[in-house]
């Protein structure tokens, strides 16, 4: 029991419980004899993430179901497991609904980690994916190939559109290098560089062919409409491979976080980790965004929800956020289609209908 | 000569320089700072105290020459290995909202640590002490941004105290904060440097608490060492002169009798 390693003598002093010494540990220490591993996470993440796994599951469900041609709910379930024999069904779960759903439940995935890792490597609980540029980056090279080159296969898109959110990314980066990096740097040259973006995208948007531009303007909204299991799949990997990466990391987020004095006093090399971490941001919204496109404020937004759940530890902070954002993606896509139905709103519309009063509360409450 | 006091030196700079942007702080600094004992960095303003700390840590790359952790060249250790064996703590930490001291304290193992034993039970023992030993207990689970200064400040060198090293450098531990607390967190030192043997090498502005607390006295000008010694031997009216640049009357410290710097004013003098 977490009382047998109080100091002794320690413990009359404070013998009540639950008011100002509270003798219990915040932590759960997880100790298997095999394989000889150990971690600890905040007392509050595993209820936490039973609650957002079944709002998730729950959402997800509502969203396949619902809509112009509804599916009751039970049979929903039964569908998406192949236990259903109606054709219609099938068609409409599997083949339209299910993968765009899944998609929001990744997109918003993707994009809580990566701003729980910005706002970490920022020092900054304001910061967002879009301060390494990677909105910004994506965005430019989308409109310019939807506005310029309106010819080119679409399904490229998502191709392009990384490409230019990992370029943008390193551009910040390297611009910002003066024989190390530094958070403030990084984020004024981000700035900087988005802004330049932004204009170059304003003047594509002005005086390109108004077809064009409103299918660009739908990307730059962020939706998930239409998503197939052709767009599920290429996310997938990144999702797979750089959210378990940054909780392996998650120690090295807790001590960039102290500042980078004491994160290299505690001997972590704040370099190599920060290049690691902000690899994993490029990655994880870069494929979000070519994805969905830019959906907003959720890599704001689901860091914050998260570290009032759980606290700001990343090691459930980390899949705690991603659950969040899962979630945030997914009710904003379920309540796009069915709020104005038959009008879709596109989930960004959403989120950032959700966010913008949500970053305002914030900034009031940082001063 | 130099095997025999080699045992009793924790750190030793050799022809050190240091430098932001080329800018160069330290030039070519040879120093020796004793182990198991409390050293003072004094100084002015921008003469290169919090720089010198900054070096031995490692937190700055000298652009000239070697600092020497009991013999080893801190340079050529691993950034965990040295700090298992010296930890510091710079000017004004700022931890993130909502973190707790028990969390804080607990990223002090950082060093212990790796990817497959991220929490081990030794951690959490030193864990467990760091806080008895701040008496930080009844704080423990709180948010570090409720507490009062000088409780922050107990909870930032529990953390150091975690990391379980030998040598303890501190930059300006006791600013902003108030009299007493100031008093709390030097005391504090003290008993960290006589219980466990730790050696303290801290930069400190008030000159009669340098005295009171530190075994030696490091006093710089300019990026150069301008005296080193005991209390009672460096601090006298010519160093604060020189050093400082004001005039100033030395006498016993009433209550522990270290010397007590009383800086004489141009304007504000005797019952004017």
């Amino acid at each position: 029991m977490a009382s047998q390693s109080n100091p002794p003598g320690e413990l009359n002093e404070f013998e009540s419980p639950g008011v100002g010494g509270d003798r219990r540990k915040p932590w759960i220490s997880i100790r298997p004899r095999q394989p000889r591993i150990s971690f600890r996470v905040d007392r509050r993440v595993p209820l936490v993430l039973a609650v957002l796994s079944a709002i998730a599951l729950v959402s997800l469900v509502l969203n396949v179901s619902l809509g112009e041609y509804p599916v009751p709910l039970w049979d929903a379930v039964k569908t998406i497991f192949g236990l259903s024999d109606n054709p219609d069904y099938v068609l409409v779960i599997n083949s339209l609904r299910l993968p765009r759903a899944l998609v929001a439940l990744m997109v918003g995935a993707g994009l809580a980690v990566a701003g729980t890792i910005s706002q970490a490597i920022a020092q900054n609980p304001l910061a967002a994916p879009s301060i390494i540029g990677i909105n910004s980056g994506a965005s430019l090279v989308a409109i310019i190939f939807l506005v310029v080159f309106p010819t080119a296969d679409v399904t490229w898109l998502p191709v392009a559109a990384f490409l230019g959110a990992a370029a943008m990314a390193l551009a910040i980066y390297c611009l910002a290098w003066i024989g190390s990096s530094s958070p403030i740097r990084l984020i004024l040259v981000g700035i900087g560089l988005t802004a330049m973006t932004g204009a170059i995208s304003s003047i594509l948007i002005t005086f390109g062919r108004i077809a064009n531009v409103s299918q660009a303007l739908v990307w730059l909204t962020g939706s998930v409409y239409g998503r197939t299991w052709q767009h599920l799949l290429p996310l997938l990997p990144w999702l797979v491979i750089f959210i378990p990466l940054s909780m392996v990391l998650a120690r090295n987020l807790d001590a960039l976080n102290l500042g980078d004095n004491l994160a290299n006093g505690l001997g972590s090399r704040v370099e190599w980790t920060r290049g690691v971490l902000l690899l994993c941001t490029v990655a994880l919204a870069g494929s979000s965004v070519a994805t969905a496109g830019t959906v907003g404020f959720v890599g704001l937004m689901a860091p914050h929800l998260a570290r009032q759940l759980v606290g700001p530890s990343h090691a459930g902070l980390i899949p705690v956020a991603a659950l969040v954002g899962a979630c945030l993606v997914e009710v904003s896509d379920l309540a796009g289609r069915i709020l104005f139905a038959p009008t879709e709103l596109p989930c960004g519309v959403i989120t950032a209908i959700i966010g913008a009063p949500y970053f305002l509360w914030l900034l009031y409450r940082n001063r | 000569m130099l095997l025999d006091t080699a045992s009793q030196i924790a750190l030793t700079t050799r022809k050190l320089t240091l430098a932001y942007d080329g800018n160069v702080i330290i030039r070519g600094l040879d120093l020796a700072i004793a182990k198991g004992q409390v050293t003072a960095l004094v100084g002015p303003n921008g003469c290169g105290k919090s720089t010198l700390l900054r070096g031995m840590a490692q937190l700055l790359k000298p652009k000239t020459g070697t600092v020497y952790l009991e013999g080893d060249a801190i340079a050529k250790l691993p950034a965990k290995t040295l700090a298992k064996r010296l930890g510091i703590l710079p000017q004004s930490p700022s931890a993130p909202e909502g973190l707790t001291v028990r969390e804080l304290v607990a990223q002090g193992r950082y060093p212990h640590q790796n990817w497959l034993q991220q929490w081990s039970q030794e951690d959490e023992r030193q864990v467990d002490q760091a806080i008895a030993t701040t008496d930080l207990y009844e704080f423990a689970n709180r948010p570090l941004d409720t507490l009062s200064g000088g409780q922050r400040q107990r909870a930032w060198i529990a953390m150091a105290l975690a990391q379980d090293t030998e040598t303890l450098l501190l930059d300006e531990p006791t600013t902003y904060l108030d009299l007493a607390h100031q008093l709390e967190v030097l005391d504090l030192l003290h008993e960290l440097n006589v219980n466990q043997g730790k050696t303290i090498v801290m930069v400190l502005h008030d000159l009669n608490q340098a005295c009171r607390y530190a075994n030696e006295i490091i006093s710089l000008r300019s990026g150069q060492v301008h005296a080193q010694g005991k209390p009672e031997e460096v601090m006298t009216e010519q160093l604060v002169r020189e050093v400082f640049g004001l005039d100033s009357r030395i006498i016993p410290d009433p209550v522990v009798g270290t010397p007590l710097c009383v800086p004489i004013s141009q304007v504000r003098s005797r019952k004017s």
